[in-house]
């Protein structure tokens, strides 16, 4: 693939897996439909061809046994880089994923370890039929021993992906399918991965902080540049890996702005949003003007399509979220 | 040494591609009145997958996965279910769920994204649609022990495609259904993929059925294109359940006709002369032929059904697409029995979300 074109998200996962392919022979790719079709959103495409059906392999159709499949390759030192087509049919591999491969380095005492990647594409947005809309990030956020890594840009999820891939731990790496092709960027194929466990400033402002990941960053920007012609200067932060949290770049936002928004999809209820905000109310209290702000989805099943965008954070919500909080006194 | 077990797998076949007679045919197929119910009912589903793709291509039907090919397993299977048997389809039987009195209105309005799609008076009992692969399976076994526990004379019929027969949903569940001798059917639409996954990926296996002998139970195959086939293993399997003998893996061979869903592009990944070869077996021409050649079918005939389906079809597709959508607080009212205080707060700022967004529509429109 030429990187002088700007590119968006999927075709820049897949030119970061062509390039961890190839400066790695321990990376591996396994998933459904993932090799000769390329993945039924395009992420995988020209990988077997690439690099041979050893290495980019379609599996049966069970996500239980794929899960199982990357930790015992894992155990041997390949990287697996397994797909889960949609995040709503992870649930099977869920055993695998919390019993085995977010604990071998800790139950063997450093001897095994699960150096794996789990991409999945995740949220609503796109009219897609049941279970294929969900966000149940904070389900693998809770788990001890797992990285859940989201990127919001074309940049950020080729250097997130070859980071989780270069990792020696486990990640769970959650692909917002609905900002798969919603923006492009030029993303140089240089093989840098970015630094996970540290949230990304994408615009710095005095007043406001606004926090979010994934696919949710769109309309927060949204937000933000709306604001700005009000001469309302919000600092927007892409959390971007859900677990472990950055918490020093989140604390000096709120320390410098006292003020918040948390924005996301996912129900609120124990959210990764529920976690941000008691991060800051147990280390940030002081610095706090303002209630913290939550922007998020209901506590409901995510409905069938055609109610969908009535289910789906709106860019006004934000709007209004940050007037609320700036007219607290 | 002894052999501690040898087992066997039967493919049984009746009307051949050619549509010839290659087994003498049961009574029931030797006149005419089954034969063409079933080719009926068979022609208004591919009328109704066709317009159905339709509608999707012009935005006004979600994704959808068409039936084109598994008419004879859903046209026979229904329409030896009882109305006490209990359906549990996956997402590709909505020829049954015709069959079984939903209206297809209705079943356009799943497809189209509304939850009322699986909420008919006419599906009683019967599950909705399954779209998590393979868990289905288990719930059938559920259901027949239901059945059994309270000593009733009914069939679960569990639907499934190839591709679900390699998740462990699938064993287990006919591991259950054989040691507790569970009155369920299993029956595999094996129309050859999974998505892009072909079936020899799937398992090694020469046969899905044989899957059953490893559970100690029933397996067997039948031409998956030849609705007398079908007839004479279902109506037998059903039977059976309802006798309380215990269950049966039908694994029908057919061929999927059309891409995976209207979002799959199948070209990609299978080669036109299997697709070409997959409509020589397929199941309507060959039981047209079949009629036609008896004497039993003629072109008038046909002209005559074909005009009265596509007006059928046509009224459900304008009331499907008359019906408004739910009220924005149809996400909460089904979430609990009862919902809970904290949801009301919620379901009260999403219930004047859309009022406002209402009137703002509504200003805008006075406006232009
Ligand atoms: C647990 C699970 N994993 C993945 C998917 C995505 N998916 C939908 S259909 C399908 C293939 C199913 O093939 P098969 O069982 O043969 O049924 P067919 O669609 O061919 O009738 C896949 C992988 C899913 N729905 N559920
Ligand atoms: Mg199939």
């Amino acid at each position: 693939m030429k990187s002088e074109e700007a590119i968006c998200m999927v075709e820049a996962i897949n030119l970061a897996l062509h390039r961890a392919m190839q400066d790695d022979a321990d990376v591996i790719l396994l998933g459904e439909d993932v090799a000769t079709n390329g993945g039924v959103f395009r992420a995988t495409v020209g990988l077997k061809e690439a690099f041979g059906i050893k290495r980019v392999m379609d599996t049966p159709l069970a996500e239980n046994m794929i899960a199982g499949l990357t930790v015992g390759m894992a155990v041997q030192g390949l990287k697996p880089v397994a797909e889960i087509q949609f995040m709503g049919f992870i649930f099977p591999a869920m055993e695998q994923i919390v019993c085995h491969a977010a604990r071998m380095r800790n139950r063997t005492r450093g001897r095994l370890s699960c150096p794996l990647v789990i991409r999945a594409p995740y949220g609503g947005g796109i009219h897609a039929p049941e279970h294929h809309s969900e966000s149940t990030e904070a389900l693998f956020a809770h788990i001890p021993g797992l990285r859940v890594v989201t990127p919001s840009s074309p940049q950020r999820a080729y250097g997130l992906l070859l980071a989780a891939i270069q990792n020696p731990d486990p990640v769970i790496f959650l692909e917002p399918k609905r900002i798969y092709r919603s923006q492009n960027q030029h993303v140089e194929d240089n093989g840098k991965a970015l630094p996970l466990d540290t949230c990304f400033t994408l615009r710095e402002g005095s007043d406001i902080s606004l926090i979010s990941w994934g696919s949710m960053i769109k309309e927060t920007l949204e937000a933000a540049s709306q604001l700005a012609d009000e001469d309302i200067q919000c600092e927007v932060i892409d959390v971007a890996t859900l677990n472990p949290i950055d918490r020093e770049t989140l604390l000096a936002s709120v320390g410098k702005t006292g003020r918040c928004v948390i924005i996301h999809e996912a129900p609120i209820t124990c959210s990764v949003g529920s976690e941000i905000a008691s991060i800051l109310a147990t280390e940030a209290l002081l610095d706090l003007r303002a209630p913290i702000a939550r922007v998020g989805g209901y506590d409901t099943v995510m409905p069938y399509f055609r109610l969908e965008d009535q289910y789906m954070p709106h860019t006004d919500q934000i709007v209004d979220a940050v007037k609320r909080t700036l007219e607290f006194n | 040494m002894n052999i501690s077990y040898k087992g066997q797998i039967t493919f049984s076949q009746f009307i051949n591609e050619h549509s010839q007679v290659i087994t003498p045919l049961p009574e029931w197929a030797q006149v005419d009145k089954t034969l063409i119910e079933y080719y009926k009912l068979m022609v208004i589903a591919r009328q109704f997958d066709n317009k159905a793709i339709a509608l999707q291509r012009t935005g006004q039907l979600g994704t959808y996965a068409s039936s084109s090919g598994c008419e004879a397993i859903d046209v026979v299977t229904a329409s030896l279910m009882s109305k006490e048997d209990v359906l549990v389809p996956y997402y590709r039987n909505h020829v049954m769920q015709m069959i079984r009195g939903m209206k297809l209105s209705d079943i356009l309005l799943y497809w189209g994204g509304d939850e009322r799609g699986n909420s008919t008076a006419a599906q009683a009992e019967d599950l909705p649609n399954c779209v998590p692969i393979a868990t289905q399976c288990l719930h059938a076994c559920g259901i027949a022990s239901a059945i059994k526990i309270r000593d009733q004379q009914r069939a679960t019929v569990c639907m499934l495609g190839d591709g679900a027969t390699s998740k462990g949903d699938f064993p287990e569940a006919l591991n259950v259904a054989g040691v507790w001798q569970l009155p369920v059917v299993f029956i595999i639409n094996n129309n050859q993929w999974a998505i892009s996954v072909p079936r020899s990926l799937q398992s090694i296996a020469p046969t899905l059925a044989q899957k059953a002998l490893g559970a100690g139970i029933r397996g067997e195959q039948v031409d998956g294109n030849d609705v007398v086939a079908l007839h004479q293993s279902v109506e037998q399997a059903l039977q059976r359940a309802r006798d309380g003998k215990g269950p049966t893996v039908i694994e029908a061979v057919s061929y999927r006709l059309s891409d995976h869903t209207t979002a799959d592009d199948a070209t990609r990944y299978r080669p036109p002369e299997a697709l070409k070869s997959g409509w020589e077996k397929e199941p309507i021409k060959r039981l047209r032929d079949y009629l036609h050649a008896q004497g039993w079918w003629q072109e008038n005939n046909e002209t005559e059904w074909l005009q009265q389906a596509t007006q059928q079809i046509q009224e459900a597709v304008d009331e499907y697409l008359e019906t408004p959508p739910q009220p924005v607080s149809s996400i909460f009212d089904y979430l609990y029995a009862d919902l809970p205080a904290q949801l009301s707060k919620q379901r009260d700022i999403a219930v004047s979300r859309s009022q406002n967004q209402g009137q703002q529509q509504n200003h805008k429109e006075a406006q232009s």
